[in-house]
């Protein structure tokens, strides 16, 4: 049973964005121009990072994936949201207060 | 279109500046062979989690280890340390290279016997021998190791009964500079005790004292505490001589070279700091060879080495049952092994290599085993691919200590299969089945009956 505080992260993360003034490179390297920090991510990774910028919706970014790749939604469905809670705990992510 | 080949997406903080504890090994290179044989299909065939022992990496490292010794000193014979693994067809290996037993119960004691060793070549250590297995012992003419006072005793009164000179040699401790110091088996050097057991095993004449015997501590990682040691058993062995008129003919340097695993909470890998085998050789024989025996008497060294000959060769095999995200944000990795097999866990960072091939993407890892409790911890930091439920590993160097100390804990035990030079598999010990442990249990009558 979902919490209602559970409920509201959960659709905190459904609308994440990622911080406008990071730089991505084609080889995965992600830098935060803010703090400084450097990142390397993977490919699929990289690919999720660029749909996020272009303010791709989260539903659509799955989508996406499962097309392209040999795997099942689930599996899916649960890398997707830890990815997006390690860019979250990277401070990769947008104020989703000011977004929404 | 075929769809890509799918990875778990990663991000990974980079620090620039700082040498990465985890980040500099080259763990995460699939491993995916063990001597010609495919980790895939052996544990498709063998299922999961599954020991791998490479007879080949057995037959290496004896012959190095034998060539280290006697290129050094003319009088070598190894005795294979049962408890370290005593899978017969693994023992069976180190005898057809020519080992003897070294044993330290009378369980291991019979399983060498059954295994066909001939009884006078069987080294029987341990502080635990029952009063039948000594008798065994003597009428066999095997090489009693003696530990304590009591034990002496016995034997002497045994020799009453048994019309047969037993042949012993002492155990003795000291102090070899390393600390802590192994003080609890055997006669102690320093303090005269071995002296005290010397004189009544010479002077109640009921035995033949044969032989001296040292085991100065194990994953010794100081080649020179074992040329101290060496000097002080031939110090023994020359005063006894020149006391008594009586050649020791062995001096027994036990075992405890390290093998190349890491220990925990070293900083540099076991493959960077362990000596390699020829620096034990060199202490322990220039100690002897410099002592001042007559050439005719130089006794004979014995060497009872286990995990620096059986680490190396083992492996195990295993599967991610699961990926979790801790609250500190780590990433926990659910193995179908745990500490109930992989017990030399609790003492060393085991190498961990995927079995299969990844992109060179990496992430940080804590690596749980399935058991249900806190101290289940496989490696509490592991550099891997990102690896999905299914997906499988090589540990490796778990030959040491992890066959015989395993715990039928939770789950059974898995089988172990030898891969051998032509690379073929052979299964040398059958993963467990619930019969193997319903077996030895009995039901009360008044028990049997339940209604829920
Ligand atoms: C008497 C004796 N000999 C040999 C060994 C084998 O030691 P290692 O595996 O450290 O070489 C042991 C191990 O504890 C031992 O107690």
């Amino acid at each position: 049973m979902l919490t209602l505080s559970r409920l509201r992260r959960d659709q905190k993360i459904e609308t994440m964005k990622i911080k406008k003034n990071i730089a991505i490179s084609d080889s995965g390297f992600i830098f935060n121009p803010s703090t400084g920090d450097s990142f390397s991510v993977n490919p699929i990774g990289l690919e999720i990072i660029k749909l996020l910028k272009d303010e791709k919706p989260a539903a659509e970014i799955k989508k996406h994936i499962l097309n392209l790749y040999a795997i099942d939604e689930a599996t899916v469905e649960k890398d997707f949201y830890d990815f997006l809670k390690m860019l979250e705990a990277n401070k990769l992510s947008a104020e989703t207060e000011k977004a929404n | 279109m075929a769809k890509l080949q799918y990875e778990r997406p990663l991000i990974q903080k980079l620090n620039t500046g700082t040498m990465n504890k985890f980040g500099t090994r080259t763990e995460y290179r699939p491993h995916t062979e063990i001597d010609g044989a495919k980790v895939e299909a052996l544990m498709k065939e063998f299922g999961s989690p599954l020991f791998v022992i490479s007879e080949k990496t057995i037959r290496d490292k004896f012959n190095d280890a034998n060539r280290a010794f006697k290129t050094r000193y003319p009088k070598v014979q190894f005795a294979w340390s049962y408890k370290t693994n005593y899978i017969a067809a693994v023992c069976n290996v180190y005898h057809q290279l020519g080992s003897w037993s070294e044993v330290v119960s009378g369980f291991e004691y019979n399983k060498a016997l059954k295994s066909g060793v001939p009884g006078n070549k069987i080294i029987f250590n341990g502080p635990d021998k029952t009063v039948e297995e000594l008798k065994l012992a003597i009428e066999n003419s095997s090489l009693i190791h003696i530990d304590h006072l009591d034990e002496l005793y016995t034997i002497i009164e045994l020799t009453n009964e048994i019309k047969k000179r037993p042949k012993v040699a002492i155990r003795v401790n000291m102090d070899t500079g390393i600390y802590p110091m192994w003080d609890r088996f055997g006669f102690n050097y320093e303090n005269g005790q071995a002296w005290d057991a010397i004189n009544k095993i010479v002077l109640t004449d009921k035995m033949d004292l044969v032989g001296l015997h040292c085991h100065i501590g194990t994953f010794m990682l100081a080649p020179s505490a074992y040329g101290v040691a060496a000097a002080k058993l031939s110090e023994l062995a020359l005063a006894i001589r020149k006391k008594y008129g009586k050649t020791i003919q062995y001096l027994d340097m036990g075992g405890g070279f390290a093998s190349k695993n890491t220990l925990k909470g070293s900083f540099l890998p076991g493959t960077d700091t362990t000596p390699p085998i020829d620096d034990y050789a060199e202490a322990i024989t220039t100690s002897i060879l410099n002592a001042g025996f007559l050439e005719e008497e130089l006794p004979t060294l014995y060497l009872e080495t286990g995990r620096a000959l059986i680490d190396e060769a083992g492996y195990l095999l295993g599967t991610v049952i699961s990926n979790k995200r801790l609250s500190d944000g780590r990433k926990a990795t659910i193995m179908d092994f745990g500490v109930n097999i992989l017990f030399t866990a609790f003492w060393y960072d085991h190498k961990i290599t995927p079995a299969q091939e990844f992109s060179h993407y990496t992430e940080n890892s804590v690596m749980y085993g399935p058991l249900c409790m806190n101290i289940d911890v496989v490696r509490e930091n592991v550099t891997l691919p990102p690896m999905k439920k299914g997906d499988h590993v090589v540990v490796h160097t778990v030959g040491a200590y992890n066959m015989t100390q395993w715990m039928q804990f939770i789950s059974l035990r898995p089988a172990v299969v030898m891969v051998d030079l032509q690379g073929k598999a052979h299964l040398i010990r059958k993963r467990e089945t619930l019969s193997n442990i319903d077996a030895s249990e009995e039901m009360p009558g008044y028990l049997k009956e339940f209604k829920l």
